[in-house]
């Protein structure tokens, strides 16, 4: 120490991942103004549960009655609705996370200066970050509890594993919505969201949702093996049909850090952009 | 300067002349905005027929149940046109709700229009029209993409094009007329995208036959205009095979009463907004 | 200054290379009604977003609520009421929903925040509109829910910026008529504004910012007093028979204190507004309209920086 001092000690702001005062313990309180401003409009909330539901129905019918069966994660053969349900499963945490996160928290932040209205305020960044993450959670963890009890209803799940599709589908989302956040705060215009379609789509159709990894020749295996809506399909898949094995581990700790490296840098720039 | 002194150079354009101005002042603006929309109008379909065409394809090839469903033919080819038609629905609905919404409210382009010779009806017509070409262009280019990938069986697929234009324009001039009504989107769109448009490309016989539906299902699937597209566009592109010819005139019929309606109602709505 | 409820030394905001503050002092008592006006750009807004504890000051000191922003940003927003240049409602809830989520923001208990909603309601005169969306509403009536919104902690200190822009007279009317009200209970108030009138309806001192300084400081009465003239004449010329500025103030030497030659009239600042009319016509100048006014702090504005406020 150099000595006594009278002000409080302020680390350096490299140091800091808050802003400082950033956070006012009530993140909650966005959580209540979500929530209440769903019950208004109902039936868009209501929605996002049906599109994935579609596909399942359209998919796994339609599409199924062309393929037959396929082999599973530990090569046992499950039907085509059986090898997609868990891909739509991830794609819809992946879609609902992403969507929050980035045009959602970027029309709050551009146009109806709604986090302006919230600093104004206790809340800090802090709060509205871990609000609207909290949020995106809670919709995409209720979606994801609707679409398994789907899948139990046509009997595509495998066994008790499936019961932890539930919290992975929660850590996949809270990637996703760390990643998005992230990546919202560095967009200027709309026109950068072209960028978040052209992500999010190709990673839709292509992560093996819809056909094994075996399809694509082997350079392409390996891009599509870096994709991390792959690592959740495969996280997915294997939980539901009950292929557990130890490479579910893995990943898990592919969206650890993910999340980790969303919530680090968005934190960071919540401050540039909030506090300016 | 006195007022007999001043003599205006502004003429009233012809009935045809005022849409055709209106499709030229969309045109203007998507040659210096083309960006915003290429994205959804021309990279999602083709990322959807790469995704099915090609990956869902190979999955499936020599498979005889997917030889059953197709008729024979390979499910790059067969899926093309479906596609085709599919990708002119998004775009004419997608057009017709926020952008019709934005004419109105946000950007006030249509208000400007009428506030010089342009009728209202003029208004409506000119973006149906112009929703027409860009589908035109769009189709195209899908179609350059599908010759590449090895998708067309013939010149026949050039003549899916405006059967595809037809449903797109045939779904866009409802989509429109309602669009018109609407004083703020609240929960109007995303219902219309989530419940109409989404089960519409899903159950429409794009992707498999419809007779892979439930029987129950199935009179549904009888009042989706993309499924009268598609029976359309398909054997057109394929060089069969022909249904009955009841059955096209059936489909013929029931696009055209639609596009009929939905572009009186549009002028009808348009009409009562701006010229109140 | 012990009651002091804001208090600036060299108050400092950088953006980059754009100085948007440059170094203002300040001292705001308890119970005042304190102005900011300038042109747009003159730094008004952003010293309101430091003193609203959401701008980290770039250098200086200051002090609100006897507190640091940067340190104490939560502890002192808890206190204070912001209504902001643009309303920025939350469009996807009802006018009470408003009112009744902000005031759980400020961790207020939900049975308070409802009877405290009723109150702020009636204020705002939106009581039958309650349970309407906010969309709909009229310019007047969203800004009149954002001051309410702004009241439901029971502020020391409200933070009003640009208050009436873009509102029709009459709902301009009604929202000083409530600041008047809520100045009467006692809550100190400070206000940024680029309209005189309302400088001069609503402050009881103000501070004429232009440039990122503060160009003078004081009463409207004592602004005026100091900076302009009793009366002022207003001419407006066709075009081809208009004088030069500098010409009439030469044919008018003597009798007025100076000339201002603005794109559409040219302005006499004189104690004696009717004698200097009769010198106009009298030097056989024909202007189309003339008139006699009483000096406004939109001429103290224009003597301080040679500009309009309103352009």
């Amino acid at each position: 120490m150099t000595g006594p001092t009278t002000s409080l000690p302020r680390p350096p702001r490299s140091w800091r991942l808050m802003p400082s005062g950033g956070y006012a313990g009530r993140a909650h309180m966005l959580l209540e103004r979500s929530a209440t401003a769903s019950r208004r409009s109902w039936l868009v909330f209501l929605s996002g549960f049906f599109e994935p539901v579609f596909y399942l129905l359209a998919m796994g019918q339609g599409l199924g009655s062309l393929v037959g069966v396929l082999p599973g994660p530990d090569g046992t053969p499950i039907s085509y609705a059986a090898f997609i349900a868990p891909g739509l499963l991830a794609a819809s945490a992946m879609n609902g996370a992403v969507f929050d996160s980035t045009f959602n928290v970027f029309f709050k932040l551009k146009y109806a200066k709604l986090y302006d209205a919230m600093l104004a305020t206790p809340l800090g960044a802090a709060d509205i970050a871990l609000g609207e993450i909290g949020w995106a959670l809670v919709r995409g963890g209720l979606y994801a509890v609707g679409f398994l009890l789907v899948m139990a209803g046509f009997g595509l799940l495998g066994g008790p594993w499936a019961l932890l599709a539930l919290p992975a589908a929660l850590l996949v989302a809270l990637a996703f919505a760390a990643v998005g956040m992230a990546a919202t705060s560095f967009m200027r215009s709309w026109q950068d969201f072209d960028l978040v379609t052209l992500v999010t789509v190709p990673m839709f159709l292509f992560s093996t949702t819809f056909y094994p990894l075996s399809v694509y020749p082997g350079w392409l295996q390996v891009v599509v093996e870096c994709l991390p809506l792959y690592h959740a399909v495969e996280l997915m898949r294997g939980l539901t049909t009950g292929a557990v094995s130890l490479a579910l581990l893995g990943h898990v700790a592919y969206f650890v850090v993910m999340t980790a490296i969303g919530a680090v840098v968005a934190t960071r720039r919540l401050e540039v952009l909030l506090l300016r | 300067m006195t007022a007999e002194g001043v003599r205006s150079t502004g003429r009233v354009p012809g009935r045809l002349g005022g849409v055709a101005r209106v499709v030229e002042n969309h045109w203007e603006w998507y040659r210096r905005n083309w960006r915003a929309t290429a994205v959804s109008t021309i990279v999602q379909p083709l990322l959807f027929l790469l995704a099915f065409g090609v990956g869902f394809g190979a999955l499936v090839r020599g498979s005889g149940q997917a030889a059953a469903a197709t008729g024979g033919a390979d499910y790059l080819a067969w899926l093309a046109p479906g596609l085709l038609a599919m990708s002119a629905v998004q775009t004419g609905a997608f057009d017709s709700t926020y952008p019709v919404l934005s004419g109105f409210k946000w950007q006030r382009t249509y208000s400007a229009m009428t506030a010089g010779p342009i009728t209202p009806g003029q208004v409506a017509l000119g973006h149906l029209g112009w929703l027409a070409v860009k589908m035109a262009g769009a189709g195209l280019v899908f179609v350059a993409v599908i010759a590449l990938l090895g998708g067309a069986t013939g010149a026949g697929i050039l003549v899916s094009v405006p059967i595809a234009v037809l449903t797109g324009v045939a779904v866009a001039a409802p989509i429109t007329a309602y669009s018109a009504t609407l004083e703020t989107e609240g929960a109007s769109f995303p219902a219309i995208f989530r419940f109409v448009v989404i089960p519409m490309t899903l159950f429409s016989g794009t992707f498999f036959p419809v007779d892979r539906l439930p029987e129950l299902v199935r009179p549904l699937v009888w009042v989706s205009p993309l499924w009268h597209g598609t029976e359309l566009a398909r054997p057109v592109a394929l060089g069969g095979p022909w249904p009955a010819w009841p059955a096209v005139v059936g489909h013929v019929v029931f696009l055209a009463a639609l596009l009929a309606a939905g572009t009186a109602l549009a002028v009808r709505t348009f009409t009562r907004r701006l010229a109140r | 200054m012990a009651d002091g409820l804001v208090q600036a030394r060299g108050l400092t905001k950088r953006f980059g290379r754009v100085e948007a503050v440059r170094g203002i002092d300040l001292d705001v008592g308890r119970g005042e009604v304190f102005g900011f006006l300038g042109p747009n750009g003159a730094g008004k807004s952003s010293a309101m977003r430091m003193i609203a504890c959401v701008s980290p000051r770039t250098a200086g000191d200051l002090q609100v609520l006897g507190l640091d922003p940067d340190r104490d940003g939560p502890a002192v927003r808890a206190r204070i009421g912001v209504v902001p240049q643009l309303d920025n409602l939350d469009l996807e809830l009802t006018v009470r929903q408003n009112l009744h989520l902000y005031g759980r923001y400020f961790g207020l208990p939900r049975a308070a925040v409802r009877a405290k909603a009723v109150e702020l309601l009636e204020f705002a005169r939106l009581t039958e509109r309650a349970d309407d969306e906010v969309e709909p509403l009229s310019g007047g009536m969203k800004r009149r829910l954002t001051i309410a919104r702004a009241l439901v902690n029971d502020p020391e200190l409200l933070l009003l910026d640009e208050p009436t822009t873009g509102l029709d007279p009459q709902a301009r009317h009604l929202v000083w008529e409530r600041l008047y009200r809520l100045k009467r209970e006692g809550v100190t108030q400070i206000v940024t504004t680029h309209y005189m009138d309302e400088a001069e309806q609503l402050c009881d001192r103000l501070v004429v910012m232009d440039g990122g300084v503060i160009v003078a400081e004081g009463t409207p009465r004592e602004l005026i007093e100091r900076y302009s003239t009793r009366e002022v004449l207003e001419l407006r010329f066709e075009p081809e028979h208009r004088p030069a500025g500098d010409a009439l103030a030469e044919v008018l030497a003597g009798r007025v204190d100076r000339v201002e030659d603005l794109p559409d009239r040219l302005l006499v600042y004189t104690a004696d507004g009717d004698a200097a009319q009769a010198a106009v016509a009298a030097a056989g100048h024909r202007p189309l309209a003339a008139l006699v006014r009483r000096s406004s702090l939109e001429d103290v504005f224009l003597r301080l920086t040679g500009r309009t406020l309103v352009d």
